[in-house]
């Protein structure tokens, strides 16, 4: 499955690669990309993410750019 | 108020205190407070962030390293600099955000083709749905000025529509019952009923706006580059920093630590890689929505930056220089006039659907009399047999001619030959020929103009049809009589020959040569707009069938290459000449910060030039 999510006051390029990496680690999804001028996330994982894991997305967005916000 | 505003409000009170700072004569603690004050008040959200951000753990933050010079400035005496930096560093920020906003905005209007609803008919009434909730064979109403949501077929009303959205062509189409239309196209006169044929989600615009959003994710060699560079970049920096201002005071002689600390501040300034990760992807982003203005899809940034290193262009003949019709192209009467002859084929061949008495009819222009006609008895594999006038009209092949045993021309001609006979009597034949489209010869001649030396073109025809399309194109080098798989093998001996950072283009219709688009260093489709298969299938996708888009695309790719290599050398440039003078004690904090958000500020505006489709 592959879903695209906003992210809100993404204000950093050199942060929005960080984030990109950081979200690649995460075993529960196989890729993710971020976009810095579209400020869109896209995800692809085998399965629907679960609360916890788009938890754990925010709290590495949070860490890395903390004005900025994932919104569902 | 805005936050910009805000921001710049705050920024000018702090300015004029720092002026007033500048100005008036005071000393000691006083000069040092007056100068705190400003600094807190201009950069006061820098520190705040700052902190925040190594509480988070994140000490490469650009930030932190910003109040770490300014209060480093101010810890080696150099208030006035501590303030400065921290004002230019502010104002630096903000015109970098305001040309990342304008670039933003210039995107998302080139993305504004979305339809935002659909007017769906039901039970009679219209009612304004999303266009996501529209299915196949729903009927939606699209009134004048409206865009159109979704692909369908008009079953009433009569309009013109503007494609250019989807195209890049300025000359609006016509749509009456019974006409294709696509979603993303605007309905610019009349009412439009259309029957749904696809729904959102598969429809052409859809389709476009991934496509585009999508091709980021394949980056071009230039990206990976940047993003691989900007890991290392920051951290190395900061670690001489901290050398820099460690180890010379305490090695060498007579060094002063204020003097190597200051110079390390300097690195630690230009220690952010904002110019290149932004201006770089920007550059290509552009280029990508800038073509697809003009209606060339390109699906990577990696396929754009190919596409400028082209060498060969290698086309395929019928549907793509050619328009895959027939026209008849020479009459060749014996014994009578012209006009007679292709009269006298028209009537014949009137009752029969084959593309070639299409042609024909079109060719004769006015309407048909059928009285004139009777007794049609179509021969298979051979032509027709009628009568005419009251005569016997034979019109077929050579084959015909000969089970009539009347001796006919037996020549080559360019294309498909039509025989006639009148009564067992040869009065000539007609050549009909696939057509050349109107833009093919000047397509070929701009692209030999650029930097292409070598164009191919590969034909199933045979031999003497291929070698006179390609005469009048100008094109040398021909390869005839070729099967679908012999043109694979075909394209890997031409891709054999090129040199090693060369590209090959193939040019296809898309519809059956996708082994050979896919083999090719760029496969680029025509006429894509309402093929999914040539969408799929290629790198590039032509959306209307204009040959001369094949150098408008590497234009487009030569231009957008062009402005990142600018960026890389200039960002790169500039704070590498930054760096060794700052290591040598020669430069400032404020050449410092104009290398960080200077540049990148001078970056983005260069990049932002690739949004504009090329003025041809």
């Amino acid at each position: 499955m592959k879903k695209v999510y906003k992210l809100e006051e993404l204000g950093c390029a050199n942060c929005a690669s960080k984030m990109e990496r950081e979200i690649n680690k995460l075993n529960e999804i196989n890729s993710a990309s971020i976009n810095f001028l579209t400020q869109k996330l896209t995800v692809e994982a085998d399965e629907e993410l679960t609360e916890e894991t788009l938890k754990t997305i925010q709290k590495i967005i949070k860490k890395i750019e903390p004005d900025c916000r994932l919104k569902v | 108020m805005s936050r910009a505003q805000k921001t710049i409000i705050r920024i000018s009170l702090g300015a004029v205190l720092f002026l007033a700072a500048v100005i008036i004569p005071v000393s000691g603690y006083w000069e040092l407070s007056i100068f705190l004050a400003a600094y807190l008040i201009i950069g006061g959200d820098v520190l705040y962030k700052a902190i925040r951000n190594i509480a988070h753990g994140q000490i490469f933050d650009e930030n932190f390293l910003m109040c770490i010079a300014t209060i480093g400035a101010f810890f080696v005496g150099e208030y006035p600099e501590g303030v400065a930096v921290m004002l230019f560093y502010q104002v630096g920020e903000l015109f970098q955000d305001y040309a990342v906003d304008r670039s933003r905005k210039s995107i998302s209007s080139l993305m504004n083709i979305r339809p935002d609803y659909a007017n769906l008919k039901k039970d009679g009434e219209l009612i304004t749905v999303d266009p996501d909730e529209v299915k196949i064979n729903d009927i939606i109403v699209v009134k004048a000025g409206e865009k159109i949501p979704l692909d369908g077929i008009v079953i009433d009303g009569y309009s013109m529509i503007d494609t250019s959205a989807l195209t890049g062509e300025a000359v609006p189409r016509e749509a009456a019952v019974g006409s294709e239309v696509l979603s993303g196209c605007i309905n610019i006169n009349g009412l439009l009923t259309i029957k749904v044929t696809k729904e959102f989600g598969e429809s052409t615009v859809a389709k476009i706006l991934d496509l585009v959003e999508n091709s980021s994710s394949k980056k071009a060699r230039a990206e990976n580059f940047i993003t691989k560079f900007a890991r290392y970049y920051t951290p190395v920096v900061v670690i001489a920093a901290v050398l820099m201002a460690a180890i010379p005071p305490l090695l060498v002689p007579g060094a002063e630590f204020n003097d190597w600390l200051y110079r390390s501040l300097n690195f630690l300034v230009v220690s952010c890689p904002c110019a290149l990760v932004i201006s770089i992807p920007l550059g290509f982003f552009g280029g990508i929505g800038g073509a697809s203005k003009s209606g060339i899809l390109v699906k990577g940034g990696n396929y754009l930056e190919a596409l400028a290193h082209t060498e060969i262009v290698v086309f395929d003949k019928t549907g793509t220089l050619t328009k895959g019709t027939f026209k008849v192209a020479e009459l060749h009467p014996v014994g009578i006039t012209e006009n007679d002859l292709l009269e006298l084929t028209a009537l014949a061949e009137s009752y029969s659907n084959h593309p070639i008495s299409q042609s024909l009819k079109n060719a004769y222009g006015s309407e048909i009399d059928s009285s004139r006609v009777k007794d049609v008895e179509e021969i298979p594999g051979h032509g027709v047999k009628a009568v005419v006038d009251g005569k016997f009209v034979y019109a077929g092949n050579a084959k015909l001619m000969k089970y009539i045993d009347v001796p006919c021309y037996s020549g080559e001609v360019v294309g498909t030959a039509v025989h006639v006979a009148v009564d067992s009597k040869y009065v000539g034949y007609i050549v009909i020929s696939d057509e050349i489209k109107e833009d093919s010869a000047s397509a070929i001649n701009q692209l030999k103009s650029g930097d292409i030396n070598r164009i191919v073109m590969l034909t199933g025809d045979t031999k003497i049809v291929g070698q006179a399309v390609a005469d009048q194109l100008g094109i040398n080098e021909v390869c005839t009589d070729l099967l679908p798989a012999d043109k694979v093998t075909e394209v890997e001996r031409l891709i054999g020959d090129k040199s090693p950072k060369g590209k090959l283009v193939f040019v296809g219709d898309g519809i059956n040569d996708a082994p050979v688009l896919s083999r090719a260093d760029i496969g680029i489709a025509m006429g894509g707009l309402g093929s999914d298969a040539a969408i799929e299938a290629a790198d590039i996708v032509i959306m209307d069938d204009q040959v001369s888009k094949i150098s408008t695309a590497i234009s487009i790719a030569k231009k957008t290459l062009r402005i990142v290599k600018q960026n890389i050398v200039f960002a790169l440039g500039i704070k590498a000449l930054v760096l060794i003078l700052a290591a040598f004690g020669l430069s400032n904090l404020w050449e410092a910060v104009f290398a960080d958000v200077g540049v990148s500020f001078i970056a983005i505006l260069n990049s932002s030039r690739a949004l504009k489709p090329p003025s041809n």
